[in-house]
């Protein structure tokens, strides 16, 4: 009974869990019932997947509304899995949360912090699950409008104006893509994604539908970070609690590149409008540059959160890259660096969300003998930043790899150089934090009272998703195999 | 009377540009939500425009009547002008944090400050 209704579930608890948090006032409160409707929502997503993998596709009707007039929720390879990683980010986010949230907020602030957080959770599975285009814009919105608050509460000023650029930016955004969808129901009639794929190839060269194929890909191009529309995730991520960091890094722009994949592949993908290399010329020297110039740029930051932040774009940029391919192989590369990325970056940043707690600074100086200091910390950041990097035996090296590969299918050299020169540089930026920490005697040696290591409920969610950075680094056969699965199911091939 | 047919897409087209150029050139804030609220609109007028059928009248059911307006799109458009007040209310409010921290809502005075810090 209640198995057929888990699609429903899945947005519905975190969904309901929001107001309640806030009706609970207390902290402590609000974050309890937040980690079971976090952890309701990881269970849910885990069965669903399942059941996807074992019997196909399913179609969930809201209310009983048959599709196309309906809101149909659809879970497919693809969405089943993406719903996977933001539901387990969710689940190790909050247990790491207490500790970090009590630290950084005011005690008046934290339930209205576990609000906007299980709203953000809400909108982000919502977006992953639904089959209505229109229906992705409102939870699109129910996330972005919590997650800017969610910026806001950061403890710098400057996360005030963070949160402001990203408001303008992400509401030009959504937007973009409300005004694509409309331009689609204007010569279609529908809004179910399906009914669109069916009816769009007939009218593939209108211009309408090539107005609204440019409209969305902006839009999700602008909540994806896509190289040149990037500039307002560096400072939301630098400034934003160290929680939210790690949450949003690892699953909002993960669920924007979903966006785009569903759009490009499932909607737009029977359409001859999408001139494969239309999508190569414009992809692959986004990706080419996000992947170059960020990197670069990430070495030159003091602030080791903003310098992740700007590391967070440039692996946007090989994500973009293998979308561009528009191959069985670059689609793969591109869903296993979704997952593989969404691991490390949340772990790095759980990791500096230790750091933050114990030295109330994540300026490079400031971790000047932290080796030493708080080793399991440094040693986790380490192993994530090896991930970063693409060193062989991470889940960093199996997404480069699979990446690579697709670019020589294509007999690419250039691209295959630039994935080897954005490794390098990622091995700089990644070094300087290493020598600070490692050999370079802390300010305070001396002194007795030295820094200890994080509490054990950081310190575990942490050592979770290093742990399992490293470990689908050497057992790839689930990722790349659903993955794999995914990409052709996206290309048409069925599941 | 094709161009005049357009009517209201030319004006979708004018709000939407008016708005987006507010957002971009004006350093004001508070002028900065304007110009979204603004750039927002047009895409409800887009919405509206076309959901109306020539010679349609409201869509309720009566005698004499055969042609009706296509209610979808308005009904859309009202979930996104709620979506459109919760951004605006949103985005007012750090106005009003910035402005509390900052002392001015203006962004180059902003700036300035967070490079002397």
């Amino acid at each position: 009974m209640i198995a057929a209704h888990l699609p429903a579930l899945q947005v519905v608890v975190p969904l309901v869990a929001a107001p309640l948090c806030l009706l609970l006032r207390r902290g402590g409160l609000a974050w309890a019932l937040a980690l079971a409707a976090s952890w309701a929502a990881f269970a849910i997503a885990a069965l669903l997947l399942q059941q996807v993998l074992s019997t196909g596709p399913i179609s969930y009707q809201l209310g009983g509304w048959a599709p196309p007039w309906g809101i149909e929720y659809r879970i497919d390879v693809v969405n089943g899995f993406v719903l996977l990683i933001v539901a387990a980010i969710g689940a190790v986010v909050l247990p790491y949360a207490r500790v970090s949230v009590a630290h950084e907020l005011p005690e008046d602030q934290q339930a209205t912090f576990y609000t906007a957080l299980m709203l953000c959770l809400t909108g982000l599975l919502g977006v992953t699950i639904t089959g209505d285009a229109f229906n992705l814009f409102v939870f699109l919105e129910i996330s972005s409008l919590s997650s800017y608050v969610l910026i806001a509460l950061g403890r710098d000023r400057r996360a005030l104006t963070a949160a402001f650029q990203y408001l303008v930016m992400g509401t030009i955004g959504a937007t973009f893509i409300v005004i694509g969808v409309g331009l689609l129901y204007m010569v279609t009639g529908t809004l179910n994604m399906l009914d669109l794929a069916e009816r769009l190839p007939p009218m593939a060269e209108s211009r309408t539908v090539l107005a609204a194929f440019a409209f969305l890909t902006v839009g999700t191009g602008l909540k994806l970070a896509l190289f040149p529309l990037h500039f307002w995730l560096p400072n939301a991520y630098a400034y934003a609690p160290s929680v939210v960091t790690a949450f949003l890094a690892a699953t909002a722009t993960k669920v924007s590149i979903y966006m785009l994949l569903r759009f490009f592949f499932t909607v737009f993908g029977t359409a001859d409008s999408l001139d494969l290399a239309t999508l190569e010329n414009l992809l692959i020297p986004l990706g080419v540059a996000a992947i170059l110039v960020c990197s670069t740029v990430a070495i030159f930051q003091t602030d080791v959160k903003r310098m992740l932040a700007y590391s967070s774009v440039a692996q946007v940029g090989y994500m973009v890259l293998g979308i561009g391919f528009a191959s069985t192989a670059g689609l793969t590369a591109a869903i296993v660096h979704l997952f593989n990325h969404a691991m490390t970056k949340g772990g790095l940043f759980l990791a500096l969300g230790c750091m933050a707690l114990r030295l109330g600074s994540v300026q490079i100086e400031s971790l000047a003998g932290l080796g030493r200091r708080m080793p399991l910390t440094m040693f986790a950041f380490v192993l994530g930043g090896f991930s970063l990097i693409g060193v062989p035996l991470t889940a960093g090296f199996i997404s480069k790899w699979v990446l690579v590969q697709a670019a020589l299918e294509r007999g690419n050299w250039l691209v295959v150089a630039v994935i080897l020169v954005g490794s390098l540089l990622a091995a700089v930026y990644v070094w300087r934090v290493i020598e600070v920490a490692y050999f370079r005697p802390g300010a305070r040696d001396d002194a007795g009272e030295g820094i200890a290591e994080a509490p054990l409920s950081m310190l575990i969610p942490t050592w979770i998703l290093i742990g399992a950075s490293i470990y689908f680094g050497i057992h790839t056969s689930l990722t790349l195999g659903v993955a794999e699965r995914a990409a052709r199911f996206l290309l048409g091939g069925g599941a | 009377m094709d161009a005049l047919g357009l009517y209201n897409y030319w004006i979708v087209i004018v709000l939407m540009m008016t708005g987006f150029y507010v957002v971009v050139s004006r350093g004001n804030l508070v002028k900065k939500i304007v110009g979204l609220n603004i750039f927002q609109t047009s895409m409800f007028i887009l919405y509206i425009s076309m959901g109306k059928v020539a010679g349609g009248t409201a869509p309720i059911l009566a005698e004499g009547f055969e042609t009706y307006s296509n209610p979808l799109p308005h009904v859309l458009i009202l979930t996104a002008i709620v979506v459109g007040v919760a951004t605006t209310a949103l985005g007012l409010a750090l106005v009003v944090r910035i402005n509390e921290a900052y002392g001015t809502v203006e962004e180059d005075e902003i700036q300035l400050q967070d490079q002397e810090a």
